[in-house]
């Protein structure tokens, strides 16, 4: 999977299911305080990457990627796209 | 000192209607909200025969932490409150200042319950669940939701008690408020009506099965009735200290009287004569007032061979002197289960507003029970002062309301 699917693939699940506006979706917001997902939306970021990567991604991981690039990057890492 | 204590908002949101005006029309013109849910008989049911309810869209209205964990019934009951609130003129900021209670009736989420099961038995991974099944599985689904979504900040309980839930819950609040624990309650109940939740009432034959003739299905007291027709919905009701209605001018819909209960104490499924009569007894008495001064029955009669005999035969030992028009307005509802009495305190504050007694519809042929009650047949125009309500549930549950036109 190339990284720009990545990019769409997660920027529409964020739109779309999280419900987040498009214009925040900037490579260096916080996940967190930029993009205000809390700790039950990554619960939801987990079921939503398995369903759309195919990869079961940590909770644990997840809640500590600090902005929407480094998603990319650990998503990218994951699916064992370099 | 004991409190008095008024109804100054409710909602409505159910097969015959999703807001008052429209269940108000349904009423009058004794229009049946039962229908065929053919997916029923795939699945393995024996009767397909269902309240229609239609699912509300709450897009827009709600953001998505709180619409994704509501259940099938906390939607519901989401837009019964709505009306409720708006009814009662309570906004946003007066919630933020005041203290509002709430207790609902709801005694299953199964459908929240088993998708949640199903996915568990696919996946192998309760991390795959998603944030929101927990506060769509829990019985107490539906106050968990409503006292986030509108910020409550009194009591906050969810009562089960089979078909009697909201009845009780209605007569809890009364309570709470008429003994100075709170000033503002918002009482109802909520009921599923997907298919997942009640194939366990359809495995005991539960259900009727006239499936060719889903508007006459039900037909509670008629001779000829097999079985109740599963329905459902949200009904929403703001009780209130009346001192504290009056402060803030609120306009008063009613005053709840009288609050009555009791358990068979017998079988698992059969209802009781004694048990139910023991209930309107006790309303009564804590009413203050005499079985000739009711104007008006709601039964709880779901159109069950033994449920509605037993009810009516308590019925006529308590009221047959006096002819007291009944009428069960699940002939048009279908059985609404954990909400039917809140709903049905709802639908008959509609007649005793609108002077009109709604029809108990496909009551054709008596029994030799029913035969000694004044079933309402057709819609009729009277002046309803006082009005009861009963409820009763498996177990042996039994609740009896009795509310009065609002006299200052």
């Amino acid at each position: 999977m190339k990284r720009e699917d990545i990019i769409t693939i997660i920027n529409d699940f964020l739109i779309d299911e999280l419900e987040i506006d498009r214009e925040k979706l900037q490579d260096d917001a916080n996940l967190k305080n930029d993009l205000g997902i809390d700790s039950l939306d990554f619960v939801d970021i987990v079921v939503i990457v398995e369903h759309k990567f195919g990869i079961k991604i940590s909770p644990e991981e997840i809640t500590n990627v600090p902005t929407l690039k480094a998603f990319y990057d650990y998503i990218e890492r994951k699916t064992g796209v370099q | 000192m004991k409190r008095r204590v008024v109804i100054t908002g409710t909602g409505i949101y159910s097969s015959i209607g999703k807001n008052l005006n429209e269940v108000k029309q349904s009423l009058y013109e004794g229009r049946s909200g039962i229908g065929v849910e053919p997916e029923r008989k795939t699945y393995g049911y024996r009767s397909t025969l269902t309240g229609i309810v239609e699912r509300p869209v709450l897009k827009g209205l709600l953001d998505r932490r709180l619409r994704i964990s509501l259940s099938e019934q906390g939607e519901y009951a989401y837009m019964a409150t709505l009306e409720a609130l708006k009814n009662a003129q309570i906004d946003k900021d007066y919630l933020e200042n005041n203290e509002m209670g709430v207790l609902f009736g709801n005694d299953s989420s199964a459908k929240a319950v088993i998708e949640a099961h199903t996915t568990v038995l696919e996946k192998k991974d309760t991390m795959l669940l998603g944030s929101e099944a927990v506060f769509r599985s829990m019985n107490s689904t539906v106050t968990m939701n409503l006292a986030t979504i509108f910020k409550l900040k009194g009591i906050n309980m969810t009562i089960s008690a089979a078909c009697a839930s909201s009845s009780h819950a209605i007569g809890l609040g009364y309570i709470f408020i008429r003994d100075g624990l709170q000033d503002l309650v918002l009482c109802g109940g909520a009921q599923e009506t997907n298919l997942l939740s009640m194939s366990s009432f359809d495995a005991i034959s539960t259900f009727s099965v006239r499936m060719d003739e889903p508007t006459k299905a039900s037909r509670p007291f008629d001779a000829s009735r097999d079985g109740l027709i599963p329905s459902g919905g949200a009904a929403s009701l703001l009780l209130e200290d009346y001192e504290h209605a009056v402060k803030r001018g609120a306009t008063i819909l009613a005053e709840v009287v009288g609050y009555g209960f009791s358990s068979n104490g017998a079988k698992l499924s059969q209802p009781s004569d004694t048990g139910s009569e023991t209930a309107m007894a006790r309303a009564i008495h804590d009413a203050g007032i005499d079985a000739k001064d009711i104007d008006y029955i709601n039964a709880h009669a779901t159109s069950t061979l033994q449920g509605d005999m037993f009810e009516a035969i308590a019925l006529n030992k308590l009221f047959g002197a006096y002819k007291t028009p009944v009428s069960s307005t699940k002939s048009m509802t279908g059985h609404e289960c954990w909400m039917a009495g809140a709903s049905e305190i709802i639908y008959s504050i509609i007649m005793l507003q609108n002077s009109f007694i709604a029809p108990n519809i496909n009551f054709e042929q008596p029994d030799e029970y029913s035969a000694k009650l004044n079933i309402i047949k057709t819609t009729t125009k009277k002046n309803i002062d006082i009005f009861l309500s009963n409820s009763f549930g498996f177990g042996g549950t039994n609740s009896a309301l009795i509310i009065k036109k609002y006299n200052p």
